[in-house]
């Protein structure tokens, strides 16, 4: 169970890395940007891959009518994110030592994880829903007023995961290494929880000195 | 009878040879293009870039131009003594004073010789030099933001053609004068010219971090004529050394009389000396009239500061400092090879070069073995400094330029050819032609301790039958060869803007990564910037009405302005608020009298306008700046002089 706890508590620690990584990245290149106009995702705000791609990338957008990008305090997410992140690191290094120290079993460090996936997907959910909202909430003032084949109004949302053409433009989504860094951490307390149980069933209900 | 024949066939030798052309024998020389590959050789594919910067100086076009090597595509003009038609006169009422002399606002001049800074005797890419040869002036250019940003006068000077060239660590910029005259300036009979006209050779201090040029000091010599320089390097490093010609110190006629002595000459300065001279006190303060314009990137705005007086230094008063080198026959170009030792010398009227020897040079001088002197400067003996004599069996060699494989190559004006031959066996390697009477050549960091040696480009006066025909006056042409085999290889040959008169070149990757892309907003210090658009306003100061004014992709911000007034002096102060790479936005209004703008990135720049007539006037920008640029437009309404209508300005209300 020492093994498993150590575990939880590097696992619950990686996830401190989104602090200081980001998490996603969308990049957007086409032939008049040789050099690709990026956005990078923190959990609390974004910031251009180059210095000036986030004014570069709301001078386009504006003519197709999108929002500008949000400024931190323009989103709750940028703020509950952080909170969220923080909390849960302090569970796991808790439930960690906890552990450790056998005053828990094994199936807390199940529950982090299943809490931390259940956190996670809502996460990504709220995040495609602002993709939505950003790509096809457009004003209706807007300069170019593009259709699909089918006469609907065009979206500019870009892809959650992968790449998308959208008009002369490559739209890349993926994830950073603040988001890497998280799924090796989410992997890690899984595999404390498997130890865990591992270790229970091998020794049965005595008791670890 | 046989006699008369023997003239006639000289009249036709000279006619040739003056003519500079030859064709005849040189066209069949070539196999083409394929048969050589040399298509391949100076093609850059879409997308690609090429290996070289070349700057090829105007010539009497006043400006810088960009090429790139081997390909020969032009990518910029700089404006540095000139006008420039691609955005309306090439300055803004900031940049004005740049062009400021003490003969007044100077607009043009004739811009000869290119020099790249150096740091340890090789090229460090930081600014790029120039002369002006009319009204002596040497302009410094940044090489990240291509822009002139120091132009200095030089007073006592005339002709200031022996310059720019910089010593290895750019201590100095040297602005020699080519003609003598009297200095100060004075009125006086033409013909005292003999001892009593002087040439200025000028040292400008490079301040390292900066670059700001100060007079460091004047040298004045002997009336004669300073045509070309170079500094040493290596060992002679602290030296420079001058051609002169007209030792005859004639004023009338000179074709004919300063072309009597055999042999002018080379003069050797030890800086080092003066600078020591100077530095501990030496040297007259004269008055002195010159401008010294500086350029702010901070305010993107250039200010002038007028100049009073200049450090002079008599060179009989510090001994052992200047030397006088026999050198046959009006010799024009002065270059000294990469180690610094070989200082040659091309006669113009002659069909030999001219080799000195650094270390024969300085021998002598310990030896003391001079051979008479003039105007109290110690003249030394020929064949003791001689290091060698290239017989190439050209026809007026002018400059020399050397690929670092320890071989030179000249080019012969009057026979039309580039010649390539060893330093210290002085045996011709090959030679090619040019089309047709070449000047300089160019090998990039020819200039420096550590050359380039794969192209040479040569620079021609003549173009006749190269390319379409466009009237009587056709662009000049520069000539690609590739070195970098024994034999030299013609690959390209392209035209070239003004008078290609001398060329800089440097591997690309040393100024492609810190050429800058934009000027950063938030690093902007005009008076007159606004830092937001929120900022944008009208303001009235009696006839003066200031707007400050923004643009970004696809708006002037505001677009809409009442309430001036014929009469008024209105002052566009445009802030372009791009922060993308190559994203300028122009401005012009109808009946603009001054210039119109392109306004880079984060600059801001500013254009008076004048209005004439009561209406509504449009403006517009004038760069295609995106898809909706047509619509980047705007109103100025001007009411009549006696009008009280207050100033508004609005964009986007109904
Ligand atoms: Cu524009």
């Amino acid at each position: 169970m020492k093994k498993a706890s150590l575990l939880m508590i590097l696992g619950s620690v990686l996830l401190l890395g989104l602090f200081v990584f980001p998490l996603w990245n969308i990049e957007l290149g086409a032939p008049q940007y040789p050099e690709p106009l990026g956005i990078d995702i923190y959990i609390n705000g974004l910031q251009g891959q180059n210095e000036f791609d986030i004014q570069n990338i709301d001078g386009l957008n504006h003519y197709i009518g999108m929002k500008t990008l949000p400024k931190p305090e323009d989103m709750w997410e940028f703020t509950v994110f952080p909170l969220v992140i923080g909390v849960m690191v302090f569970l796991g290094v808790l439930l960690g030592v906890l552990g450790y120290t056998n005053k828990i079993s094994y199936k807390w460090f199940f529950g982090w994880f299943i809490l931390m996936s259940a956190l996670g997907v809502l996460g990504m959910y709220d995040f495609n829903a602002w993709l939505v909202d950003y790509g096809t909430n457009l004003d209706p003032k807007a300069i170019l007023k593009l259709a699909n084949p089918d006469g609907t109004p065009m979206s500019y949302k870009p892809p959650l995961l992968g790449h998308q053409k959208m008009l002369n433009f490559d739209a890349y989504s993926y994830p950073r290494l603040g988001a890497y860094l998280m799924f090796v951490g989410m992997c890690l307390t899984l595999i404390a929880g498997y130890l865990g149980w591992r270790y229970k069933k091998i020794n049965g209900t005595k008791q670890q000195n | 009878m046989k006699k008369y024949k023997y003239y006639l066939m000289a009249i036709i030798g000279v006619a040739l040879v003056f003519s500079g052309c030859g064709n005849g024998g040189t066209k069949g020389s070539s196999n083409g293009a394929l048969g050589s590959s040399a298509a391949e050789k100076v093609y850059v594919a879409p997308g690609q870039q090429d290996e070289f910067y070349a700057f090829l100086s105007g010539g009497y076009s006043g400006n810088l131009t960009v090429y790139g090597l081997p390909s020969g595509r032009m990518f910029k003009e700089i404006p540095v003594f000139s006008q420039f038609p691609t955005s309306g006169y090439g300055y803004s009422e900031e940049t004005k004073p740049m062009l400021n002399t003490s003969f007044g606002f100077v607009p043009w001049d004739d811009a000869h010789h290119p020099d790249i800074s150096q740091t340890n005797g090789e090229l460090d890419g930081r600014w790029i030099f120039i002369n002006g040869n009319n009204t002596p002036r040497i302009a410094r250019i940044s090489l990240s933001t291509f822009e002139t940003e120091e132009i200095i006068e030089i007073p006592n000077s005339a002709g200031n053609h022996s310059s720019s060239f910089i010593t290895e660590n750019t201590e100095y910029v040297v602005a020699g004068t080519r003609f003598s005259v009297p200095v100060p300036q004075r009125d006086m009979p033409i013909n005292e010219y003999k001892s009593n006209f002087k040439g200025a050779l000028t040292f400008i201090s490079v301040e390292p971090e900066h670059g700001q040029l100060d007079i460091k000091f004047q040298l004045l010599m002997p009336g004669f004529n300073y045509d070309l320089s170079h500094p040493g390097r290596g060992d002679s490093h602290g030296w420079f050394f001058f051609t002169t010609y007209n030792t005859e110190e004639a004023n009338s006629l000179m074709e004919v009389n300063s072309s009597q002595n055999d042999k002018d000459f080379i003069a050797a300065v030890n800086w080092k000396k003066i600078e020591e001279y100077v530095n501990s006190g030496g040297g007259t303060k004269m008055a002195a009239d010159y401008a010294h314009n500086v350029y702010d990137e901070g305010t993107h705005t250039g200010t002038t500061t007028m100049k009073k007086e200049v450090l002079t230094v008599d060179p009989t008063k510090v001994p052992g400092a200047v030397f006088f080198l026999p050198t046959p026959k009006s010799p024009h170009g002065c270059d000294v090879d990469p180690s610094g030792q070989y200082i040659i010398g091309n006669g113009k009227l002659s069909a030999d070069l001219t080799v000195h020897s650094f270390d024969k040079m300085i021998a002598a001088i310990d030896g003391k073995k001079f051979d008479g002197e003039a105007y109290g400067i110690p003249i030394l003996k020929f064949e003791d400094v001689l290091a060698g004599t290239v017989k190439s069996g050209g026809l007026g060699p002018l400059h020399t330029e050397f690929d670092g494989q320890g071989n030179a190559y000249t080019t012969f004006f009057i026979s039309s050819e580039v010649v390539k031959w060893k330093l210290g066996t002085w045996e011709v390697v090959d030679r090619k032609p040019t089309f047709y009477s070449v000047g300089h050549l160019m090998i990039p960091g020819g200039n420096s301790r550590k050359p380039f040696g794969k192209y040479v480009v040569a620079m021609n006066k003549i173009t006749k039958d190269r390319y379409l025909p466009t009237g009587p006056e056709m662009e000049h042409s520069a000539q690609i060869y590739d070195i970098s085999g024994e034999k030299m290889e013609l690959i390209y040959d392209f035209p070239t803007h003004g008078e290609p008169h001398y060329a800089a070149g440097c591997p690309a990757e040393l100024l492609a990564p810190n050429s800058k892309k934009i000027y950063r907003l938030d690093d902007n210090k005009h008076p007159y910037a606004v830092a937001n658009p929120s900022e944008a306003r009208v303001e009235r100061n009696g006839k003066e009405v200031h707007i400050y004014m923004s643009t970004i992709r696809s708006h002037f911000t505001p677009d809409n302005i009442e309430g001036i007034k014929v009469g008024d002096e209105v002052y566009f102060h445009i802030t372009n608020h791009e922060q993308d790479f190559d994203v300028p936005h122009g401005f012009s209004i109808i009946g603009q009298n001054t210039s119109e703008l392109l306004v880079m990135p984060g600059q801001t720049k500013t254009s008076i306008w004048k209005p004439k007539k009561v209406g509504v006037w449009p403006f517009y920008c004038t760069d295609f700046c995106s898809a909706l640029h047509q619509e980047m437009q705007g109103y100025v309404r001007v009411s009549p002089a006696n009008s009280n209508l207050e100033l508004s300005w609005s964009l986007g209300e109904d």
